[in-house]
C-alpha cells in the first residue's frame, strides 16, 4: 500500500513537471498578456506528430527534434500573432472574435492531424523509454523522468528570459503598463508578438515529451485545455514558479486519482479544480 | 421597437403549413433524415446564438449540452418508455440547469473564464458518460423506434415534424427575446457590460438567463436524437461535428439576429449533407474549421452582415 | 452633516499592496454641487466606482439616502438613484443614439414605462442635450464631443439623484467645456445633487459649491473653492514642494 502511495506520488511529481512545461506557454501569453489562445494544445499536438514523423522517419530522438524545430514554431507563433493582431485586437473585438478564432484554429489543428495521420495512437521510439530506475520501493519511468527533467531546464530557460534580457522585461512590462511601455519607445505589438513566438516555440518542446511520455493521437489535445488552464489560473496567472507548483499540485491529484479510481477521470480532476479556483477567486469584472 | 412583427409571425404560419405538406408529399426517407439534421443544427444555432450573438458569451461546448439531451432521453426511454414531450422537457431541463450552474460558477469573472469552462465541461462529461453502464458506457446503447405513429406514415416523419416544430419553436423565441427590452438588455452587456451594469442592467441575472435558456435548447435539441440515430454511442453524441457547427453556423450566418444562425444551418448544414457523400467527414470538418477562422477574420458580421452593407451601398 | 445625502465614512480600498483610498470621509448634501479633484492617481477614480458599486471598498460605509449600499450591485445602485459617467466613454456601440438611453430609462426606472413613453423621454433628453439630431445614427460614429454628451445624456436617462461626472469634459475645447458646464448647470437646477471630477480649473471653480481634495487616497482639503485653492497643502499635493 505504502509502494502504490509513494509511486503514486513520485509520479504525479514527474507528471506536474511535464504539465507545468505545457502550461507555461499559456501563462506568457494569457497570465501576462491576457490573449486566451486556447489552441495552444493543437501547437502541442504538432510538436508532438513532428517528432513522431522524424523519429519513426529519421530515428532522431524526440526532444532533440522538439528543440531543433523550436525556431519553426516560434515564427508560427509570430504570424498566428499578427493575424490576431490586425485581425481583433487592432478592432477591439478580441473578446468574442478573437476566442472565436482560435476555437476555430484549434478546431483546425485537430481535423488536420487527423487527416494525415488517422486515428490511431502514435508513439515514439527513444532508448530511454520503458526504463525504470529503481530507488528503493520507488520506481522512476524514464519515460516521465525524462521529460520532468527537460521541463525543469525549459522552466529555467524561460524564466531567465522573462527576468534577464529585455525583451523578456518587456514582456513584464507589457502585463503590467501598456502605456508605461509605449512612452519607453517600445511597441507593445511588437513585444507581444516575441511574446506568442516564446508561447508557441514552447510547444514544439511540450508536444515532443508528450509523446515519450505516452501514445498520442489528435484529440487528446482538448483534454489538455482544461488542465492548462487550471494550472495557469491556480498558480496566479503570471508567475512561472506559481505555475510550476500548481501543475505539480494537479499532477499529484491526477496521479492518485489514476492510481485509486482509474485513468479516465484525469479530465475531470483538473476540471473540477477550475471551477473551484475560479468560484473560489474574488468576484467582479475588474478583479484579476 | 419598430417594425411590425405581424410578417414574422405569417412566415412561421406558413413554414408550418409547408413542413407538414412535405410529409404528405415527399416518401423519399433520406429527404427526412437529411433534413432532420439541419433542423437540428437550426436549434443549436440559434440557442448557441442567444448567449453568443446576443449577449456575447461564448460556449464552446455545445456537444456537452447537446449529449445531455440526447442522454437523458436514453435514461427515461430505458427507465419509463417516456414519450417524446417528456424527452424534450427533460433535455431541456437537465441541460437548462446544467447551464445555469456553469454559469452560476463563471460569469462573475471575464467571460473568457466561462468559454474556456464550456469546452473543459464537454469533456469532462463524455468521461462521465463513458463511464456510465446504464446508458451503455463506451459500448454504446441501441434505441428502437416505435413501428407505427399516428397521423405519419412512419417514425422517420414524426421525428422530421418534431424536430421542424423545435426549430420553429427556437426561432420565435430569439425573435421574441430580441425584440424584447430582455434582448436589449443583453446587446447592452454585449457592448459593454460595464456600462450596462452602470445604467441598470441587472447584468448577472441576464448573463444566467441566457445561459440557461441557451443551454435548455441545445438540450431540447438532443432529446430526439437517440431514436433517430438508433445506436447512440459517446463518440456520436458528443461528436466533434456539433462542436465546431453550433459555433460556425451562427458566427458565418451573422450574430445579431434570429437570422443568422438560421441562414448559416441552412447554408452550412444543407452543403454538409450534401459533402458527406463524396468527401469524408475529416475533410468536411476541415472545411468548416476554415470558413469559421475566414468569416471571423474578414467577414465578422457574417453573411447577414455583408447583405446589409450591399443593400445600403445600392440605397 | 444630518441629512446628506451621500455619506461616505472611513472609505479604504487596497489593490494588492497599494492604498488607493485611505480613510476617505465625505458627506453630500442633497443639491449641492461637489467638485472633487487631486493629482493623477490620487484615488477619484477609485472612489467613483467604489460609490457607483463597480468595486466593493475595503472597509468603511457608504450610504446613499440614508441606505447601506454596501451589498449592493452597480446596477441596484443605479436604481436607487446614483448615475455616473465614464472617464472614456463606453457607448453601446451596436445601437443607435436614442437606443442607447432606452437602456437606462427601461432597466434604472422604478416603475414600468411602456415603449412610446421611453421614446419620449429620450427624445426629450437628446434635445435639452444637444443631440436629437443624431437620435438615430449608430453611436460609434459620433465626435468625442457627442460622446461625452451622450454619457452625460445617459447618465440623465437614469434620472438620478446623484449624479457623478467623471472628467465629462477632458480634452475639450472651450467652448465645448461651457456646453458641458451649461449642461450640468441646467440639471443641477432640476434638483439633481452633483459631483464633478475634473482637472479643469476654471470648470471646477465655477460649478462647485464646495470642493474636496485627495492626494494619494487621503481627503487633504475639503471646503469653499477659494479657501481650498489657498490651502497650502493643496499646492504642495500640485505642484510639490
Amino acid at each position: 500500500m505504502l509502494d502504490l502511495f509513494l509511486n503514486a506520488v513520485v509520479a504525479g511529481i514527474l507528471l506536474g513537471g511535464f504539465y507545468a512545461a505545457v502550461t507555461v506557454g499559456i501563462t506568457i501569453v494569457f497570465g501576462m498578456l491576457d490573449i486566451v489562445n486556447i489552441a495552444h494544445p493543437a501547437f502541442i499536438m504538432l510538436g508532438s506528430f513532428i517528432a513522431y514523423y522524424v523519429n519513426q522517419t529519421y530515428g532522431v530522438d524526440p526532444i532533440v527534434i522538439g528543440v531543433v524545430a523550436t525556431p519553426l514554431f516560434f515564427v508560427l507563433g509570430m504570424a498566428m500573432y499578427r493575424i490576431y493582431y490586425t485581425s481583433f485586437e487592432r478592432r477591439g473585438q478580441e473578446a468574442i472574435r478573437g476566442l472565436a478564432f482560435f476555437f476555430g484554429v484549434l478546431f483546425i489543428g485537430e481535423v488536420s492531424l487527423i487527416l494525415v495521420f488517422g486515428v490511431d495512437y502514435r508513439s515514439v521510439d527513444a532508448s530511454y523509454i520503458g526504463t525504470n530506475v529503481n530507488i528503493g520501493p520507488v520506481g522512476l519511468p524514464m519515460r516521465l523522468f525524462v521529460p520532468f527533467v527537460v521541463s525543469l531546464v525549459m522552466l529555467g530557460l524561460v524564466e531567465l528570459f522573462l527576468g534577464r534580457t529585455f525583451f523578456g522585461r518587456a514582456i513584464k512590462a507589457v502585463s503590467q503598463d501598456r502605456l508605461a511601455l509605449q512612452l519607453m519607445g517600445a511597441s507593445p505589438a511588437r513585444i507581444k508578438e516575441i511574446a506568442f513566438g516564446l508561447s508557441i516555440a514552447t510547444a514544439s518542446i511540450a508536444g515532443s515529451m508528450l509523446i515519450i511520455i505516452g501514445p498520442v493521437e489528435p484529440s487528446i489535445g482538448r483534454d489538455y485545455i482544461g488542465r492548462v488552464f487550471a494550472i495557469c489560473v491556480l498558480g496566479g496567472m503570471t508567475s512561472i514558479p506559481g505555475t510550476l507548483i500548481a501543475a505539480l499540485i494537479i499532477g499529484i491529484a491526477e496521479s492518485f486519482t489514476a492510481t485509486f479510481y482509474g485513468p479516465s477521470w484525469s479530465p475531470a480532476i483538473a476540471f473540477g479544480l477550475l471551477l473551484l479556483v475560479l468560484a473560489v477567486r474574488p468576484a467582479g469584472l475588474l478583479g484579476r | 421597437m419598430k417594425r411590425s412583427p405581424l410578417p414574422f409571425w405569417i412566415g412561421i404560419v406558413v413554414a408550418a403549413a409547408l413542413g407538414i405538406a412535405a410529409t404528405r408529399v415527399v416518401d423519399n426517407q433520406y429527404y427526412y433524415f437529411a433534413a432532420y439534421v439541419v433542423l437540428q443544427y437550426i436549434v443549436l444555432s440559434t440557442g448557441w446564438n442567444i448567449l453568443g450573438g446576443y449577449t456575447g458569451y461564448v460556449n464552446f461546448g455545445v456537444a456537452g449540452f447537446f449529449a445531455i439531451g440526447a442522454y437523458s432521453s436514453v435514461v427515461l426511454i430505458k427507465w419509463l418508455h417516456a414519450p417524446m414531450p417528456v424527452l424534450i422537457l427533460v433535455g431541456g431541463l437537465v441541460a437548462g440547469l446544467v447551464g445555469l450552474g456553469t454559469g452560476y460558477l463563471t460569469l462573475r469573472l471575464k467571460g473568457v473564464f466561462f468559454s474556456i469552462a464550456t469546452l473543459a465541461l464537454a469533456i469532462v462529461l463524455q468521461t462521465f458518460v463513458t463511464n456510465w453502464d446504464y446508458v451503455g458506457g463506451s459500448r454504446g446503447v441501441y434505441t428502437i423506434r416505435p413501428r407505427t405513429v399516428m397521423f405519419f406514415g412512419n417514425y422517420v416523419e414524426f421525428l422530421f415534424i418534431v424536430m421542424f416544430g423545435l426549430a420553429l419553436g427556437a426561432v420565435a423565441i430569439a425573435f421574441l427575446i430580441e425584440r424584447s427590452w430582455i434582448g436589449r438588455g443583453m446587446a447592452a452587456i454585449r457592448d459593454d457590460e460595464l456600462a450596462a451594469e452602470a445604467m441598470g442592467v441587472p447584468t448577472l441575472r441576464l448573463k444566467l438567463f441566457a445561459t440557461t435558456l441557451s443551454g435548455a435548447l441545445m438540450g431540447i435539441a438532443g432529446a430526439p436524437y437517440p431514436y433517430y440515430v438508433t445506436y447512440l454511442d459517446p463518440s456520436s453524441g458528443f461528436n466533434l461535428s456539433y462542436a465546431v457547427n453550433s459555433v460556425a453556423m451562427p458566427l458565418i450566418g451573422g450574430t445579431t439576429s434570429w437570422v443568422g444562425p438560421v441562414i448559416g444551418a441552412v447554408l452550412l448544414g444543407t452543403v454538409q449533407q450534401v459533402a458527406t457523400v463524396t468527401i469524408s467527414s475529416a475533410v468536411n470538418l476541415l472545411i468548416v474549421g476554415l470558413l469559421l477562422v475566414f468569416f471571423v477574420v474578414a467577414a465578422p458580421d457574417g453573411i447577414v452582415g455583408l447583405i446589409t452593407k450591399l443593400v445600403r451601398k445600392r440605397a | 452633516m444630518a441629512d446628506a445625502l451621500l455619506q461616505v465614512r472611513e472609505v479604504t480600498k487596497r489593490f494588492g499592496g497599494f492604498v488607493a483610498l485611505d480613510a476617505v470621509s465625505i458627506d453630500v448634501a442633497p443639491g449641492e454641487r461637489l467638485g472633487l479633484i487631486g493629482p493623477n492617481g490620487s484615488g477619484k477614480s477609485t472612489l467613483v466606482n467604489c460609490i457607483s458599486g463597480v468595486l466593493r471598498n475595503d472597509s468603511g460605509t457608504i450610504l446613499f439616502g440614508g441606505a447601506d449600499v454596501r451589498a449592493m450591485p452597480a446596477h441596484q445602485r443605479t436604481r436607487l438613484g446614483i448615475a455616473r459617467s465614464f472617464q472614456i466613454p463606453k457607448p453601446f456601440a451596436s445601437m443607435t443614439v436614442l437606443e442607447n438611453l432606452a437602456i437606462p430609462l427601461e432597466y434604472a426606472a422604478k416603475e414600468w414605462a411602456h415603449p412610446g413613453q421611453v421614446i419620449a423621454d429620450a427624445q426629450e433628453i437628446l434635445g435639452q442635450i444637444g443631440l436629437a439630431q443624431k437620435a438615430d445614427e449608430r453611436s460609434n460614429g459620433l465626435t468625442q464631443i457627442e460622446l461625452r454628451k451622450l454619457e452625460l445624456a445617459r447618465a440623465m436617462a437614469a434620472k438620478p439623484k446623484l449624479l457623478i461626472a467623471d472628467e465629462a469634459m477632458a480634452g475639450l475645447s472651450a467652448n465645448e467645456v461651457d456646453d458641458i458646464l451649461a449642461l450640468l448647470f441646467m440639471l443641477n437646477e432640476r434638483g439633481i445633487t452633483i459631483i464633478m471630477i475634473e482637472h479643469i480649473m476654471r470648470a471646477v471653480m465655477r460649478f462647485s459649491q464646495r470642493i474636496v481634495v485627495l492626494d494619494a487616497g487621503k481627503k487633504i482639503a475639503d471646503g469653499a473653492p477659494d479657501d481650498v485653492v489657498r490651502n497650502p497643502a493643496v499646492e504642495k499635493a500640485y505642484l510639490g514642494e
